[in-house]
Order: C-alpha cells, then structure tokens, then sequence
C-alpha cells in the first residue's frame, strides 16, 4: 500500500465514543456486571438495545442499502475500545462484527473483485443482514472463540466455545455444505464455564440439514474466514480498551495508596512499571488504529495488519491486566474489586481468534520471516 | 550410643507403650508430645527434648514406619509455623505449658491477625487498637484485620495492635494471644478472584484481652512480629520438591498427552521457563544443604520471588497452551477450601491462583527491596516514616 493508514479518531469517531461511554457509564458500571454475571444472565438487554438501535452501533459495518450506518470498522473499534475499558458483556463482537462481516461477504456488500458471490442465499443473507443492522436480531457464528482465519474450521453437529450463543437469535452454522442459519429454538445450547465470566460459552448443537442454508461451501469458508479475520482485527481495540482501563485504574490507585508515609505510586520501581505499560498501551493503540483503518479501506495489507495488532495488543490487554493485580495486591486479589473482570477477559481474548503465536506464525509467511528448516 | 540411636530407642520403647493401632488418635498426639517427640528441639516438658533440629526427621521416620498418626501439620501450618516459635521465644512459662500442647496437637487451630485495609507492605503501620482498660485492666481491642487463613476455624490468634499511638509506628505496637471465641470477633469470609474464598476478613470490636495474654512487652510487639514474619517466608518458600515436582509438572505433563497442542513457540517457551523450574528447583536444594552445614545463605530472601514468577508465567502459558480449553473454568461456587493446593484443580484455577504469590506473604516488589538492601548492602530508600508519631503518617 502506498498511502499512509489514518491512525487517529475522527470527531465523528470521538462523537461515537462520547455516545458509548455515556450509556455503559450508566448502565455497566462493575457491580452490575459482576450481579449479573454470576446470576447467570450476564446480558442487560436494555443496554444492547440502546447501543445496537439506539446508538446505531450494531450497523456500522453494514452499507446503507442494507439497513445499516454505512459507517465502518474505525467506528466499530471505537465501540470495542469503550466496551473492553468496561468489561461489558455484549453480543458485539461475536454479532455486530463477526457475524456481519460474515453475512456481508455473502450478500455481496462491498466484496468488490475478491469474492462473493454466485447466489444460493444472497437474499436470505441480505435479510439478516437488514435484521442484524437494525438491532432486531443478534446472530453469532457457531465456531468457538479460539477459532481463527488461518485455521482448520470445525463443521461437526457441536461445536463447543462458542461466544454469546446464549444471547443469539440466530447462529450461523458452518457444514460441509455450506453456511447454515439456525433459529436458536432449534438449537441446544449448553452453556460451559467460562474462565472470562463477560463473556459465556456454550457447546452448540445442531440437527444435520435444520435451518437456511445461506451459501455454499466454498463462499462460505471464504465469508467465514473475512468474519474472523476482522473479528481479529477489531478485538484488538477491544484489548486496547481493557488494558487502557488497568493502567488508568493502576495508576490512579497507586495515587491515592499510601505506605510507608508516601504514595505507593511514588516508588521509581513502580512508576517504571506503569510508564513502561503506557508506552506498550501507546503502541496497542497504533497498532489496534492501523488494523481497523486496514479493514475500513480493504486495504491488502488487512492480513498482516490484523496479525501485528493480535500479536502485539494481546500482551499487552495481559500484562496490563496482570499489572493491575500485583500493583493493586491484595485488594486486586478479590472478588469484589473488578481487577480480575479484567483479567480474566484479557487471558481469553489471547487466546480468543488466534493466539499470539498463531499471529506471528501467519506473519512469519507474510512478511517472509520463514522458521529454521 | 549416637544420638539418632538414642532417639530411635526412646520411639521403639514409646510405640510399645502406646501402639498406634490400638490409641485414639487425640491420645497418642497427646502421650508424643509429653514424651518429648513433638519437635525434639523444643525444651524438655513442652513437647522436645533440647535435641538438634535435624534429628526431628529421624522420630518422623521411625513413627511414619509404624503406622502412627501424625498432627496433620497442613491445617494447622500457622500454628506450628508462625504461632509456636514466637510463643517459644518470647512466651512466659505459663503460656508456653497452656498454649503449645494444644496447637501441636491440632485440638487448638491458630491464625494470623497481623494484615490490614491500610496496612499490607507497610505493616507496621498498623491501625487496630488496643487501649487498656484502667492501669492494671484488660485490653480492649478495636479494629479490622484482613487476609486471615483459618480464622474460621481457629480457636486462637496472634494479634499484632496499636497500643501507643504517639510513638513512632514500630515502636507503638504490642503483640497478644486473642481468643477467637470473644463475642467481639466476627470472621466474614473473604472471597478472591478464584471464586473461593481460602481467606478471611476479620473485625474486632471491643474485643477483651487478659493482659496476661500479651506476648512479650508493651511497645515492643514488632520485635516480637519479625520473629513470625521470619518463619512465614521460611515456610512459603521452602518446600522440597522433586524434578517437575511444582507448577511446571502439570504442563509438562499436558505437553506429553496432547501433541495436537504443540506449536514451536510455546515449545521454546515451555523448554525455557522448564529450565528456570528445575534452576529453582537446585537453587532450593542447595540452600537446604547450606542450612544443613550450618551456613544459611541469602538466597532463601529469592526463593519466595523466583517461586511467584514462575509459577505465574508457567500457568499463564498453561492456559494459552490449552487453547479452547483454556477458556473455560472447572467452578466459580463460593467454597472456603479448609487446605489450598497451588497445583490442584485446572489450569486457570492455577493460573488466577499464583497472581497471590507474589503479594501474599510479602509483595515481590517489598522482597527485591529486602534482597537488595539486605543482601546486596545498596543503600537503603530514603524513608520519612520510621521517626514520625505513628498518629502523623500520612494515609
């Protein structure tokens, strides 16, 4: 690519992000979501309603012609960033990105010469899509969240690890024939423990033939894959959100802790450690900015793009989470305090749509960085 | 005669006089620790004989080989680590005959009410009070301890609390035995990131202690706490373990079962923080022979930060290892776990698990200060807070 990615915030991106903080401010403040998550229901309906139609969020990626904002992925990885620095658990990764883009490929929305295709379900596609758009409907792939674009697919009747089944309408199922639309009443949906408790996993089980089928095989593996990879993308703002608020939270609290008759954030040994994260923060942001702006302009550079920012903002949404606990000690060893929502949602989201040594090994092919023979 | 030999008469004569297969459990603990088989280097008459440490290991051997029940030393680790030595040091006569018998025994659980809110690195600025109630009256005890293992289950508790206000804060402090069933103790359980809650919040209110339940002086309770503190880091880092006997033990053991899981970046990583595992492991082993001889070294001041880290690092690659399965947790229930197993359950209870070995029992970050000024003799950080009235501090 010979033009510069645009790494900033628009106004209308910081407009978008003033939207967003206002209403999880208000609705998903951290008791909330720990009550709810333990009570086994962790989605507040009200607030996806209010971000998705309300706010418009769930069609940003979606053309106008579809139902959708005609926005793009800058704006939805602004709505990730505000989502992650609150742990908020929402269909909006799994619904509003990944399975959108995935539908998107299929309808044949801005795939230009690169895909898409040859009918079989566009218009059935195109309708969810609308649906989806439009915040009537949440869908959600049947893969699980470690699933990434550069690997094998499972196609079996369960699936397990699947993200966010439990607040889907609709799960697309990948067979070997193709891509399916499931109503979930014709689903099972198990729900598994998940270690990230904002964000439940189910074991999903389909009937062979049940449901639409939206596409045929090959498109749908194509479709699949362009929803992971900007699913991959844009999770990286979400990590940047997560490790954006441990390092504000770390560093407003080391503050305010006193031991010793000073600050605890008064030790050089402990303000290195934080100045050190800001740097790293600095760098998720560039990174996490340069793979949404890779996605927004179908730049060719999108795979590469998605891997440098997976690679690099997974570490740091970790060691920030994990910073925030040790330099927080024991009160970040608690229940009670949100470190560890944190925590827990930055050591899934590594592992989440690729590791990071799953992205360096795609890198090492892209970048001709082959291993030793 | 050696000594050994010695001592593995005076068990042979103690087993045929009470045969573990036909004493009750409590009895048998009760007649060793009166024979003086207890922890033989104790004195005479409070469970030893005055003998050397290490001839300890032969009784154990001799009893273990009989079949005899021992005091289930795990659940009462705060008693016969932390509790017993200081009551040993600085105990009147009357307390060590009332106290050491039923804490080595088990009949009488110990805990530790030293942490508080406002007092976790910095200790000795601790805020619970203890005012006396007339010149010669009991003291009366008001405050909130935190971090407290066992405190649901013990019986008793040292106690460290303010006792003078106006003196700087290591020189305010006074050191008690407090009895865990005063109306004034409440234990609430304190739930961690686990989901369990191994730990307790514990609130003092009014709480009444006989003065003759002060250990050691007025003022001088932070003399007395160092000796617990001593034996706490002792006891945490110091376990002997064989080759992939800690946290690496459970991924390697992953990596052997599930060669689908592979990937040669986490093979470096796995062989690298593997190696680091095994060099703790010696580093460990050689500090034990040190000590054997009679020349502790200061590595025991790294062992505790070279065991957070790598218990850490190796369970985090654990999870990641584990992949999709490592996304999910065996159970969050609420449970308050009567013994903690750093190496039980699944490999994200072990990851979320070790984030408390690096703050429990001394923060890694108080650790590297003490290895640098204590064991490398760098200067000291300036400190504002050792000659300031402890009411002054800054908080």
């Amino acid at each position: 690519m010979s033009t510069q990615p645009d790494l900033l915030y628009s106004e209308a991106e910081d407009d978008l992000r003033a939207a967003v903080r206002s209403l999880v401010t208000d609705r998903s403040d951290h008791t909330a979501v720990l009550d709810r998550a333990e009570s086994g229901t962790p989605y507040d309906d009200g607030l996806w309603q209010s971000l998705a139609a309300g706010i418009g969020a769930a069609g940003l990626l979606v053309p106008e012609e579809f139902g959708g904002q005609g926005a793009g992925h800058r704006e939805a990885a602004v709505v990730l960033e505000e989502l992650g620095r609150t742990v908020t658990p929402a269909p909006y990764l799994t619904g509003s990105v990944i399975a959108t883009e995935t539908l998107l490929a299929l309808a044949g929305a801005h795939t230009g010469a690169d895909g898409g295709g040859d009918g079989g379900g566009d218009g059935e596609a195109a309708g969810l899509l609308k649906e989806l758009a439009a915040g009537r409907t949440v869908a959600v792939l049947v893969l699980p969240l470690s699933a990434s674009a550069g690997a094998g697919l499972p196609t079996g009747p369960t699936v397990t690890g699947v993200a966010d089944a439990a607040a889907a309408d609709v799960l697309l199922v990948l067979r070997a024939d193709g891509l399916y639309a499931v109503r979930r009443g014709e689903a099972t949906v198990e729900p598994l423990t998940p270690l990230d408790l904002t964000r439940p996993l189910a074991a999903v089980t389909t009937a062979e033939g049940s449901g639409t089928r939206l596409s045929a095989a090959d498109q749908a593996r194509f479709a699949v894959r362009r929803g992971l990879l900007a699913g991959a993308g844009l999770l990286a703002s979400e990590q940047l959100g997560v490790a954006e608020w441990c390092l504000e939270e770390t560093v407003r609290y080391t503050r305010d802790r006193y031991q010793f008759n000073r600050p605890v954030g008064s030790f050089q040994a402990l303000k290195h450690r934080m100045a050190q994260l800001w740097l790293d923060v600095a760098g998720a942001r560039a990174a996490a900015r340069n793979a949404a702006d890779a996605l927004a302009s179908r730049s060719t550079e999108v795979p590469l793009a998605v891997s440098v920012a997976q690679a690099h903002c997974s570490r740091v949404a970790v060691r920030a989470a994990e910073e925030c606990v040790q330099l927080h000690a024991g009160i970040g060893m608690t229940w009670e305090h949100p470190a560890h929502l944190y925590l827990k949602r930055a050591k899934a989201d590594e592992i989440a749509l690729g590791t990071p040594g799953h992205h360096k090994e795609v890198l090492a092919e892209l970048v001709s960085l082959p291993g030793p023979l | 005669m050696t000594e050994a030999a010695e001592l593995r008469l005076r068990v042979s004569e103690f087993l045929a006089a009470h045969p573990p297969a036909d004493t009750e459990r409590g009895a048998f603990l009760s007649a060793r620790y009166d024979a003086g088989l207890a922890w033989v280097h104790y004195p005479a008459g409070l469970g030893g004989l005055g003998a050397a440490r290490s001839l300890q290991a032969v009784v154990d051997a001799e009893l273990e080989a009989a079949g005899a029940p021992d005091n289930d030393p795990r659940r009462i680790g705060i008693g016969l680590g932390m509790a017993a030595p200081t009551i040993l040091a600085y105990g009147t006569e009357e307390q060590k005959r009332r106290f050491l018998r039923p804490l080595w025994t088990g009949e009488e659980v110990w805990c530790q009410l030293f942490s508080e809110p406002g007092a976790g690195s910095d200790l000795a600025a601790l805020g619970t009070r203890a005012v006396r109630d007339g010149a010669d009256g009991d003291w009366i005890v008001n405050g909130q301890k935190v971090w407290t293992s066992s405190a649901h289950l013990a019986r008793w508790a040292i106690l460290i609390a303010r006792t003078d206000p106006d003196a700087p804060k290591h020189h305010g402090i006074t050191y008690f035995l407090c009895d865990m069933t005063d109306p004034g103790v409440e234990v609430r359980p304190l739930r961690q990131i686990t989901g369990e809650a191994e730990f307790n919040e514990v609130f003092l209110t009014g709480v009444r202690i006989p003065d003759d339940r002060r250990l050691g002086p007025v003022g001088e309770g932070w003399k007395v706490a160092r000796t617990t503190l001593m034996n706490e880091r002792v006891s945490i880092g110091g376990m002997r373990l064989p080759r992939e006997g800690g946290m690496i033990g459970p991924v390697a053991r992953t990596w052997r079962d599930r060669p689908e899981l592979r990937t040669h970046e986490l093979h470096q990583r796995l062989l690298t923080l593997w190696v680091q595992a095994e060099v703790a492991r010696l580093t460990g082993e050689r500090l034990r022979q040190q000590l054997a001889v009679g020349q502790p070294g200061p590595e025991g001041s790294g062992m505790k930060l070279g065991f957070a880290r790598l218990n850490q690092e190796i369970s985090g690659l654990e999870v990641e290892l584990r992949g999709g399965e490592g996304l999910l947790y065996d159970d969050w229930t609420m449970r308050r776990p009567e013994l903690v197993d750093f190496t039980g359950r699944d490999a994200g209870y072990r990851y979320l698990r070790s984030k408390g070995n690096s703050i429990e029992g001394g923060t890694s970050e108080v650790l590297l200060n003490i290895v640098a000024e204590r064991v490398l003799a760098l200067p000291p950080e300036p400190r504002n807070d050792k000659d300031v009235p402890w009411k002054d501090l800054a908080r």
